[in-house]
């Protein structure tokens, strides 16, 4: 269990300082397009993988940088990705927004609300078929729940019995309205409807997480069908990068509340040094080691080459 | 005309004159309320007319849609706003489906008066879901009228027009001119009339047919040409369906020659109807094949370096008027 522990930790603060530097080479101006960071919110991406194999599949976000990166993509690929390089993950074609890597199970972040979420199903089925015992984890954020092909997707994997999990990343906010304003009743209730296996856990508590998912994705693998986790979260953030004074739709309190009082990294940190898994000095290593990797990590991507322009049309056919 | 406005600003006076004109008018989308709207469009509107007409849904962009049919057919005027064209195709089938349709299934005893704002357009860095003209999609429906402004004076004018159409009609604002384009706009109760091309240049040696963030490089581009002595009839659709047959007729019988720009993709691109009627309809008045300059067949790349590269421009939209000039 420790080393599990030093692991997810280590994989959180690879996201938050992954993170930081988005929103560093976004503000100089070296980042084009939109970043949509996942700080605060690294406990979701990170207990859910972890409870993955590394054969198991996820499908992704807008805000898929934490779940690219949990689930094994290296960060040196995905800056040159968020930077339009011919070296990214998508040969620059697919951004910040649509990450994906066949090589670590990740079938894609995908710029459209609910847009993984049948294709998820998909893949799911596909393990059924070919009695491959791999799991699919599909992450959505709560605002996928007004997306109608959602329930088309949790209804199919429910009547066939399909190994997926889907992941509701409720970050409170969908862009700059809260949740409870464009959801009606109980999130748990519609997949309950369809007779999914339900839970919802505490998202910024990345053993929880873990320890909540973990069951989950065993059931789901043994064949006993599909389930929903609700990972309650917040985004630290704004809704991307230059959403900046946000003071309208959500209080600069609640804000500071989750910062301080909430935030996976601390807690699991003050978890491992209460327990002794690890002493400050460890910790402080890590923090040191990481961060060297992410700055070569970055400053590779920046010097990486631009795709050439007559690259447009290739990859459009198979 | 005293004020001047900029693109975006002149799409929320033709909404805030709309609204106040005709209560039966009434917007919604995502974060359309307090927020105003991803782009800031609809802000303001919810001060003025509160929560019952300026609403704010879920990620529901099939929902948008159809509960705006429901509404028309029951005599409001909905706006509802894509947040941006590219999620428009979420809405496919409400809008194909079900408004294209709606008059022709009730043989004629019912019209669905919506508007379908969506922000549409690359040039913004947006990558593949952010960046799209889907305007031919919708060229392909009738029963659906389909316009595309490009200066401020259109985007109100044209908007006011659509929200008064008894017709469905999908109303593509182009992000790149939503702070670029600046200019007078319409007051009072001046529209911009659906269906009406505008003359933006004039010239007798070639047409140029275009629309939307296309217009200014096609301008730019017949600038260049008269510099070499080569005058180009630059006309902006600004209503790509019913697109104006006429006009295009009138220009084509003075210069002989038509280039098509569009950022939309080439293959069924508005320039391939545009080509196939000048064809049927004017074969005899052509010197030289109707030539044209689009975005390639593909895909918004989310890097720069390929977007910018092959996205039309003035340079490209010179060449071509040169060759179709020297043809
Ligand atoms: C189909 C579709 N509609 C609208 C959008 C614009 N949009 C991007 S992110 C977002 C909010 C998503 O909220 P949520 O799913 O809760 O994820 P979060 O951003 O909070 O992580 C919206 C409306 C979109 N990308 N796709």
């Amino acid at each position: 269990m420790t080393d599990r522990m030093l692991h997810m930790y280590r994989q959180m603060l690879a996201i938050r300082l992954f993170e930081e530097r988005v929103n560093d080479l976004y503000t100089r101006a070296l980042m084009p397009g939109l970043a949509h960071l996942y700080i605060g919110e690294e406990a979701v991406a990170v207990g859910v993988c972890e409870a993955l194999r590394r054969d198991d599949y996820i499908t992704s976000t807008h805000r898929g940088h934490g779940h690219c990166l949990a689930k094994g993509a290296v960060p040196d690929l995905m800056f040159a990705e968020l930077l339009g390089k011919k070296a990214g993950y998508c040969k620059g074609k697919g951004g910040s927004m649509h990450i994906a890597d066949p090589d670590t199970g990740n079938l894609g972040a995908n710029a459209i609300v609910g847009g993984s979420a049948a294709l998820a199903a998909g893949a799911a089925f596909s393990s059924k078929y070919l009695k491959l015992d791999r799991v699919v984890a599909c992450f959505f954020g709560e605002g996928a729940l007004g997306q109608g092909v959602l329930y088309e997707s949790m209804n199919l994997a429910q009547l066939w019995k399909l190994p997926i999990v889907y992941v509701c990343e409720n970050n409170q906010y969908n862009e700059y309205t809260h949740f409870s304003e464009t959801t009606a009743g109980d999130i748990i209730a519609r997949p309950s409807a369809f007779g999914l296996a339900v839970a919802s856990v505490d998202g910024q508590d990345v053993r929880a997480v873990y320890d909540t998912t973990a069951p989950l994705v065993e059931r789901a693998r043994k064949g006993d069908g599909p389930a929903f986790l609700l990972c309650n979260t917040y985004r630290f953030r704004g809704h991307h990068v230059g959403d900046i004074s946000r003071d309208y739709y959500r209080a600069k309190h609640e804000e500071q509340r989750w910062t301080s009082e909430r935030d996976p990294l601390a807690i699991l940190g003050a978890h491992l040094l209460e327990q002794q898994a690890a002493d400050r000095a460890a910790l402080d290593r890590m923090a040191a080691e990481l961060t060297a990797q992410m700055d070569a990590a970055m400053q590779w991507a920046i010097d990486a080459p631009y795709p050439s322009p007559d690259e447009v049309t290739e990859d459009v056919y198979a | 005309m005293s004020k001047e406005l900029s693109y975006l600003e002149a799409i929320r006076e033709a909404l805030l004159e709309e609204m106040r004109r005709d209560p039966k008018v009434f917007v919604l989308g995502e974060d359309v309320g307090a927020y105003g709207g991803a782009f800031g469009v609809t802000q303001g509107l919810y001060d003025e007319f509160g929560e019952m007409r300026v609403i704010d849904t879920p990620i529901s962009e099939s929902a948008i849609v159809g509960v705006s049919i429901g509404a028309a057919l029951r005599g409001y005027r909905p706006v509802a706003e894509m947040q941006f064209a590219d999620f428009i195709s979420c809405a496919f089938d409400q809008i194909v489906n079900q408004a294209a349709t709606l008059r022709y299934r009730y043989g004629g005893r019912a019209s669905v008066p919506i508007v379908v704002r969506a922000p549409s357009g690359g040039n913004v860095g947006g990558g593949l879901y952010h960046s799209q003209n889907p305007e031919a999609w919708f060229i392909h429906r009738p029963g659906l009228k389909v316009v595309a402004p490009s200066t401020a004076y259109d985007a109100k004018g044209l908007l006011k027009a659509a929200i008064r159409d008894d017709n469905p009609v999908i109303y593509f604002e182009h992000k790149y001119l939503y702070r670029r384009a600046k200019g007078p706009v319409p007051e009072g109760d001046e529209i911009v009339p659906i269906g009406v091309a505008a003359t933006r240049r004039e010239g007798n040696d070639a047409t140029l047919l275009t629309y939307g963030a296309m217009v200014a490089p096609s301008l730019e581009a017949a600038d260049r040409l008269s510099k070499e002595g080569v005058e180009v009839d630059v006309i902006d659709l600004r209503t790509l369906l019913p697109y104006d047959k006429a006009a295009i007729f009138a220009s084509l019988e003075k210069t002989n020659r038509v280039l098509v720009v569009h950022e939309d993709v080439k293959t069924l691109g508005i320039g391939s109807e545009i080509s196939a009627v000048i064809m049927e309809e004017r074969f005899d008045t052509l010197d030289a094949p109707v030539m044209r300059v689009t975005y390639p067949d593909t895909h918004p790349p989310f890097s720069h370096v390929l977007e910018g590269a092959n996205l039309p421009n003035a340079d490209k939209i010179t060449g071509a008027l040169r060759r179709l000039a020297a043809y």
